[in-house]
Parts: C-alpha cells; structure tokens; sequence
C-alpha cells in the first residue's frame, strides 16, 4: 500500500460495495431489466434473482421462512414501517417503548408521535451505554405496542441484550423491533431462534449498494403496511423492487456470512491495536460505551478538551476518514445524544471520534493513524483554551470503568 | 464535510495569532465547553491611541470557528477600538470569502468576543444577548425568547416574516419547524376567535401539594442536589438563594453561568422540580431577585 494512500475507517457510516457484489449487480442494470411482477421470460429470470437473494438474506438472519424477508430502500424505511404498524396493527395500545440512545430514524418519528398523543417511553443508559433491565421490565404495560431497541449502538458499538428484552415484551404483548443496522454482518444473528419479531437492516452498512433495506417480519406479526398500491412483497411494501440493488445485498449478504468469522477475529485485532495505540499514544483521551460487549468493528474514543470536526478535518488533510458525534459536524450546538446519554462531560463529549473498521482495512493503515493521531490532538489542544500547554487547564474527566 | 472556501481552509490548518498574549490588556472569553465553541480573545490596546497593538486567540471548536477567530484577530490589528467595534460578523465571514450558513454563529461569536474584550478593556460589563431562551436558530443565534417577543410586538404571522425581523430562519432553514411552532403558540395565546367554537380544554393541573413548608424546602433541596453532580461534571454547579412561594431563585455557578444554553438547563431543572413537588414553580436566575426586591 502506498504511503499517502486514503484510510477508510468510517464503516458504521457506510461500507465500500464488495466488488463482488458490484459484478453481480451489473447486468440488471442492462439485459436483466424485466419487472419481477411481470408474466413473461424477461420478469422471471428477475424474479428468481430476487428469490435468490431473498434465500441470501433469510440465511445470514436466520430466518425461519423467506417470506419473512420484504425488500425495502432503507433502514430507515425499515425502522418507520415497524413502529408505525405496530401502532396501527394494535389501536389498542398507544405506547413505544425504546432507548434514549437509538437512531435518529426512530428518535425522530418517536418525537413526532409523541406530539400526536402517543405515549413515548425512552430507557436511560448508564455510563458505559448499558441498559437496566429493571427499569425496561418496570416500562412495560398492557398500553405497550411495541418494543424498538437497536441491536448495536452506531456510535459505540455497545450491544444489547435484545433476544431477552423481545421475550419480556411478549410477556405483556407487545410486539419487539430492533434496528439491527449495524449488527447484521458483524455478529451471529439467528432469529428463528428468538422471539424478536421485526428486525431492520440496511444495505449499504454490509458492503452492499445505498438505496435497499429489509424488514424482517417473524410470520404471525400484526403488520399494516407504510406504502400501498401494488402487490410487490406480498402487499406488504408496494413499488417495484429496486432489483440491482436487492440481487446486490443477497451477494453481500453471502459474503458476510463467509466473512463473519473474520470480522470477529482480525477485524477486532485491528481495531483493539488501534485503539490500545491511540490510549498509549494520546493522553487525556478514553473509550465509551460498554468494551467488553461491542461490535468488533467499533471503537468510539473521546478526546478531551478539542472539538471533534476540527480533528475530523486534520485527520481528512492525512488521508484519515472516520467520524464524529460532535455538535459541529451536524449543525446543531448540541453533542452526540449518546455521549450525553452515557454522562460524558461536554469537555470529552464535543471531541469524540468513532473509528469504524471492516474486512478491507489493513496492519499498515492501523499503524499510520497511531502515528498521525497524536499529532493532531495536540496541534489541537495548542490552540485550546483548555489546555495550558502541558496539561488541562480546567478539571479533566476520568471515567469510573478507565 | 461542510463546504468551507480555501480561505476558511487556509485559516484552520494556519491559524494566524494562535496562543496566549501575555500583555494583553483586553480579554473578551464568549461561549463554553458546553455549547461546542469557546472564543478567548486577547488584544493589547494602546492607551494613548486606543488602537489594537496585537490581538491572539485560543478557540475550542470546529474549522470554521478557528478560522473565524484567526480571521477576526487579522482583521482588527491596527484598528482603534471605535473602529474595530465596527466589524460585524458578516464582515468577518466575508473576510473569509464565506461561511456555511449554518456555521454563521462561528463569525457571531467572533463578533461577540471583541465587544467582551473592548469592554474588559474599558472597565465595562459585557454580557451575550442572546442566553435567555433556548436557542431555535443556531445560523444566527436566535433565541425563543427573541422570536417570541418581535412575533408579538409586531403581529408577525409568517415564518419569512420572522425572517425579515430577526434574521432567524435565514440560513440553513432547519428551525423553520421551530419557528412555526412558536408562531402557532403565540397565536393561541392573542387569537381566541377560531377556537370559540370548542369547548376549552382545561390545562393539566398536577395535583395539590400535600408536603408542609418544611418538607416542601428538603423537597426542592433534594431534587437540586440530585442534579448537581450532572452540572459539576461539566465544571458547573447551582445553589439555591431563596424560596419565594412558586419562585425559586437560584445561581448557576462555573461553566453553568453564562452559558448560552443557561435557560434549556433552567428548564430542565425546573422540569424535575415541578416533578418531584407535584405542583407549579418557577425557577429563574438570583439575578431577578434583586431585580424584585
């Protein structure tokens, strides 16, 4: 690998198409153009290519049924469609249970329907972005419609214990969703084997194209659909299949499965000798969220007293991509939610920086952001009014699991 | 990645005036930790003159803050203080052929800390405007309160209208929602008419309050001790001053005062008050107190 060479490290944000993925996709975009709902020999040969990327997807979830797979255009589209039918599908009960630290795609909704007279109920976490299960079990009511907690926090990595909270919902009748966004090819995931009963994914997050999700529905689930119109996806998400794409994420799909070994060895040794180079190399800088139980691809890190978007363009200028909750990077004044979530102060939550690795990253790569790293915080921290030149002007922050 | 000009570029990777100006005579500090952007101007005035001898910084934040701080001690360096006062942040954004629109509070806090420092500079007190309500525009840092106040004062009935008076929903447009909402709540409260013909909803009224004086005040005691170790983690804190019936007077300490998110933490405390007694109270700065007394 070159020296100068761009570092890609940003994987919770998107992932790099499979050139595998990309030689499948390519003839539905010319001679396979049929419309999979049509009669004749052009739609077929598309329709049995959705099949098989069905069949793809049903095996990397562990799915009991392929008919349980419906091809979406997002996660996000995903995550809506679920709690929304669940409260239709259930006009009974008028309440979302979920995390203060989800997706915007369910924050978002869940705030809206909240001004619609819904009842919202948003679990805390504690410092290490866990969940209490008590205070989940004390949640739950007869009035809950459904469960949504994401299976792997996008920010930390921190997974959730969510095949046993989706029991404890069944247990007073409500139906459980995860956003399994970033879970799905990262870890082991068998869904006939647990009661959760929708689950959301995304495409682009495992090496596939942008612009296709899919909804998992266990068969049995309440369900009203969020689009209407034609029959596609046995009337559950009416519009034509986005076919390229779909055929696309079935290769992914394979691929992860192949892969998954892999990411749960090397992809994590990488990341743990990032991450343990940087501790060593940075001072005043610490990892959120729970490090013992997280994906292996993740490694959020808050450096204190400096501001995460102007490292995140230091960073760029060497080549590095990764990413930042920080306040600036989104417009808004306000850090990421989840590190205000977990209680990290506004010194440490401002300049966090999540390093998201996958199958393509390399030894070589890891070893120049620990030599670039250093450098960038304190070119940082000179010109910050926090930091007197040879240490933190004001208090710095020392997390009770350091 | 924002679409920031070379020039805003050039400035964050070569920031001019960097580092602590061990004479200065005029130190304008504006933001805090919490609120992501924290500008320390420093600058050495020529009393006889009262021209700017040297100016330096040091800046927490972004790029475009760094750049607009390095940019703003270029631009007043040999100016006198009457003219420097002059630099608006349009003028420092301009310097820098540009600023994102949503990025535009970076050049208002550059603007904001020259007024501090001429201020510190002439023995005068120098205070945001801007840190009574949560701020709804953050382009132009535009606060509720603000918007709340010119929509009545002048019958505004638009968000393009609030636009026009404020500045607020000018940029990247992404509190026009919020601008809405604050036109639709102003609305209820001076227009009855359309609602006439509904029978009044009456307001939620939590129950009454079954504690004595003295369990009310361990209450309240309580609860803001509960929430102190919240604020000290971020280097603030809050005492209580007084206890006035519904009033609850009380001090934001550290990075707390001043801060410009101030009120939303205002708020938020009151909120769990208001909880935790089962009954309406105010909490509002010590500052009022005086104010009333």
């Amino acid at each position: 690998m070159m020296d100068n060479a761009p570092i890609y490290l940003d994987n919770n944000a998107t992932t790099a198409c499979d050139p595998a993925v990309v030689e499948a996709m390519l003839p539905f975009f010319t001679e396979q153009f049929g419309n999979p709902s049509s009669m004749h020999s052009f739609g077929n040969k598309v329709g049995f290519a959705l099949k098989e990327a069905r069949a793809r997807v049903q095996a990397l979830l562990g799915a009991a049924h392929d008919s349980e797979i419906v091809f979406t255009s997002c996660g996000t589209e995903s995550d809506n469609t679920a709690i929304l039918s669940a409260l239709k599908a259930q006009p009974e009960r008028n309440q979302i249970v979920t995390t203060a630290v989800e997706h915007a795609a369910i924050l978002a909704l869940c705030d809206q329907l909240e001004k619609e007279g819904y009842v919202v109920t948003r679990l805390s976490v504690d410092k290490r972005g866990r969940l209490d299960l008590d205070e989940y079990r004390a949640a739950l009511s007869p009035r809950t419609a459904i469960v949504s907690v994401m299976w792997a926090n996008n920010e930390t990595g921190t997974i959730f214990p969510v095949e046993v909270m989706a029991e404890m919902a069944h247990a007073v009748g409500a139906q459980f969703h995860t956003d399994a966004v970033q879970a799905v090819g990262k870890i082991a995931i068998d869904l006939k084997k647990t009661e959760i009963d929708i689950l959301s994914l995304s495409g682009h997050k495992l090496h596939a194209p942008k612009g296709v999700g899919v909804l998992y529905l266990k068969r049995g689930t309440r369900f009203r659909p969020l689009l209407r119109g034609g029959h596609q996806e046995r009337g559950r998400r009416a519009g034509t299949e986005n076919t390229a794409s779909i055929v696309g994420l079935g290769v992914a799909c394979e691929l992860a499965r192949q892969h998954m070994a892999f990411e749960n060895t090397e992809v994590r040794r990488l990341r743990d000798k990032l991450e343990s180079g940087i501790l060593a190399a940075v001072p005043h800088c610490f990892v959120t969220g729970d490090v013992a139980n997280r994906l292996p691809n993740t490694s959020n890190i808050a450096f204190e007293f400096v501001e995460g978007e102007a490292i995140l363009l230091l960073l760029n200028k060497a080549g590095i991509a990764a990413s930042s909750g920080s306040a600036c990077t989104s417009g808004s004044l306000e850090p990421s939610h989840v590190m205000r979530a977990m209680g990290i102060p506004y010194t440490a939550a401002h300049g966090t920086i999540r390093f998201s690795l996958s199958r393509f990253n390399s030894d070589a790569e890891i070893d120049r952001v620990i030599a670039v790293l250093p450098q960038v915080i304190a070119q940082l921290r000179k010109i910050s009014p926090y930091w007197n030149g040879s240490g933190p002007a004001v208090e710095s922050f020392v997390p009770a699991y350091a | 990645m924002w679409d920031y000009s070379e020039k805003v570029r050039e400035h964050f990777f070569n920031p001019r005036n960097v580092g602590a100006l061990e004479d200065a005579n005029g130190i304008g500090e504006v933001g805090s930790i919490q609120c992501g952007d924290a500008l320390r101007l420093m600058i050495k005035v020529d009393p006889a003159t009262e021209t700017i001898l040297d100016a330096r910084f040091q800046t927490f934040g972004c790029g475009s803050a760094i750049a607009s701080s390095s940019a703003l001690t270029e631009i007043i360096k040999g100016m006198t203080l009457d003219e420097a006062l002059k630099v608006s942040n349009q003028d420092i954004a301009d310097y820098l052929d540009g600023l994102p629109p949503e990025k535009m509070h970076c050049s208002v806090m550059g603007r904001e800390a020259l007024q501090a420092a001429v201020a510190n500079y002439r023995g005068e007190d120098w205070r945001e405007d801007h840190e009574e309500g949560a701020l709804v525009c953050k382009c132009f840092a535009v606060d509720a309160k603000l918007i709340e106040e010119t929509i009545r004062a002048n019958g505004l009935t638009s968000v393009e209208q609030v636009t026009h008076y404020t500045k607020a929903g000018g940029g990247c447009t992404a509190c026009h929602e919020g601008i809405e909402e604050i036109l639709v709540k102003v609305a209820k409260e001076t227009c009855t008419a359309p609602t006439a013909d509904k029978k009044p909803t009456p307001p939620a009224i939590p129950p009454a309050p079954t504690l004595t004086s003295f369990q009310r005040m361990r209450k309240i005691e309580e609860t803001i001790a509960s929430i102190r170790p919240m604020l000290q983690r971020d280097h603030g804190d809050i005492e209580i001053v007084e206890i006035d019936g519904k009033n609850i007077y009380v001090n934001l300490k550290g990075a707390c005062a001043g801060c410009m998110m101030e009120a939303a933490t205002l708020n938020g405390i009151q909120t769990r008050l208001v909880e935790a007694l089962g009954e309406f109270v105010r909490l509002l700065p010590a500052s009022q107190l005086k104010r009333a007394a």
